[in-house]
């Protein structure tokens, strides 16, 4: 049997490997009836301590599409969590029942310290403001289906870069891709962490800026990531208050854009796009929902050493 | 001032001045019964001053402590009174239970049973990062 593999982190992955993952979604979204039973007798945990709609349900939806099963709990108040159980002891305990673990948590390095434990692979879903690289996955995936390569662009990444773990992971997979121009566009109070800057951008000799206005940086973009300011991971709400409206993307703001601009989010969003910009054929959000399913299957198979 | 040779122990040579009582207490000496001598401020070609510690028992020293602590430092072994060994440092690339994370937000500070594991990150600048949240810490002194 080959080596249990984990995703933990989005370099857990080699750039060879992401493009395979992503040619394997696209082929299942061109003919998904080839993959109905590729996880047939197979079973998925999500373990989500932390509550989730978007992400949970892509995996689970991922699985069914497979042909395998799913069970878990989504919050940690259904989970033996509650009388004060380890995640090593949780992940063990599930991993006897499991074939492969999804796992959201909202403390940092909770999957790699998962990943210690359990028998079976590992998929980080989202440790606190720490990393999601499901969603660099999905991501990555939208931004190939919509330019067509993954590499030789400008992104602009706005909002809360500083707890924003999507930003951190895609980051972190951009870094890997030649001719990436990065911007980032946040408060002060919010900005990209320095281990990001210094141990990936400027050891890797990567340009990038850092601003606080949106309307002077969306002109050189050729993607736009929008990203929500999170209320859970402030410990102090006045400065929640202060900050979560500080960047709203309108109609009004995309007209000096270029036309063929990507606009991402990871959603849930709030007041960071306005409605209206969902009718604008920039708006590439929702497929990225969509996408995120596709990627997620061809992630499954993969670690479950499943090849069609 | 006169300390008598060891016959069997360990000596840390070319500790960096006024450091030798850290390096004491992260090695745990005090929990030795075996004679310890501290040797502060000697005279040397090489560091102008430097300290040194002689422990009169054959013990292991954890040379990941030590490494981490500062790769500069020699490590001496004497067997019948004869250095049979000298061992030179380097920053290791895994520290396990040395240093915690200090990250509210981090698995280990939650669950402090679990192993606190840094990874070497930048040589030059004796930085390591957290393996489970990638907080940064600096080397200790």
């Amino acid at each position: 049997m080959s080596e249990k593999r984990n995703l933990i982190d989005i370099t857990d992955l080699s750039v060879a490997e992401i493009g395979a993952l992503i040619a394997t979604a696209e082929d299942i979204a061109a003919n998904p009836a080839k993959y109905e039973n590729a996880c047939a007798h197979k079973q998925l945990a999500t373990l989500f301590f932390e509550p989730s709609t978007r992400t949970r349900l892509s995996f689970e939806s991922a699985m069914l599409a497979l042909g395998g099963g799913v069970l878990g709990f989504s919050e940690a108040a259904s989970s033996s969590t509650s009388k004060g159980e380890t995640v090593g002891d949780t992940v063990h305990t599930v991993s006897c029942y499991a074939d492969i673990i999804a796992m959201r948590h909202p403390k940092e390095g909770a999957p790699y310290a998962a990943a210690q434990f359990s028998e079976v692979p590992i998929i980080n879903a989202g440790d606190g403001g720490h990393n999601h690289p499901t969603q660099t996955l999905t991501d990555l995936l939208t931004i190939h289906r919509e330019k067509g390569r993954l590499d030789n662009f400008t992104i602009g990444f706005c909002g809360d870069l500083k707890f924003g773990r999507t930003v951190h992971s895609l980051v972190n997979a951009l870094s890997r891709q030649h001719g990436v121009k990065f911007v980032f566009i946040s408060p002060e109070e919010l900005k990209l962490p320095d281990y990001l800057k210094d141990n990936v951008l400027k050891k890797n000799g990567l340009p990038y800026e850092e601003t606080s206005s949106l309307e002077e940086a969306i002109p050189q973009l050729d993607i736009l990531y929008m990203t929500r300011v999170q209320k859970e991971r402030f410990f102090n709400e006045a400065d929640y208050i202060r900050l979560k409206d500080t960047y709203v993307l309108d109609t009004e703001k995309l007209v000096p854009a270029k036309k063929d601009l990507c606009i991402l989010h990871p959603l849930p969003r709030v007041n960071e796009i306005a409605v209206a910009v969902d009718q604008d054929s920039r708006a590439a959000y929702w497929k990225q929902v969509k996408n995120g399913k596709y990627i997620r299957m061809a992630l499954i198979m993969k670690l479950l050493g499943i090849r069609i | 001032m006169n300390i008598d040779s060891i016959q069997n122990g360990v000596v840390l040579d070319h500790i960096q001045a006024g450091k030798s009582m850290d390096i004491y207490k992260y090695l745990r000496l005090s929990e030795l019964d075996c004679s310890v001598a501290i040797i502060k401020n000697v005279r040397s070609a090489r560091m102008g001053k430097k300290d040194i510690i002689k422990i009169d028992s054959p013990m292991e020293v954890d040379l990941d402590v030590l490494g981490y602590i500062d790769p500069d430092i020699t490590v001496n072994i004497i067997r019948d009174g004869v250095r049979v060994e000298k061992k030179h440092l380097e920053l290791p690339q895994k520290l396990v239970n040395i240093i915690h994370c200090k990250n509210p937000r981090c698995i280990t500070v939650a669950e402090p049973q679990l192993d606190a594991i840094f990874l070497l990150n930048d040589p030059e600048r004796h930085t390591y990062r957290c393996a489970y949240c990638d907080t940064e810490k600096r080397r200790a002194l």
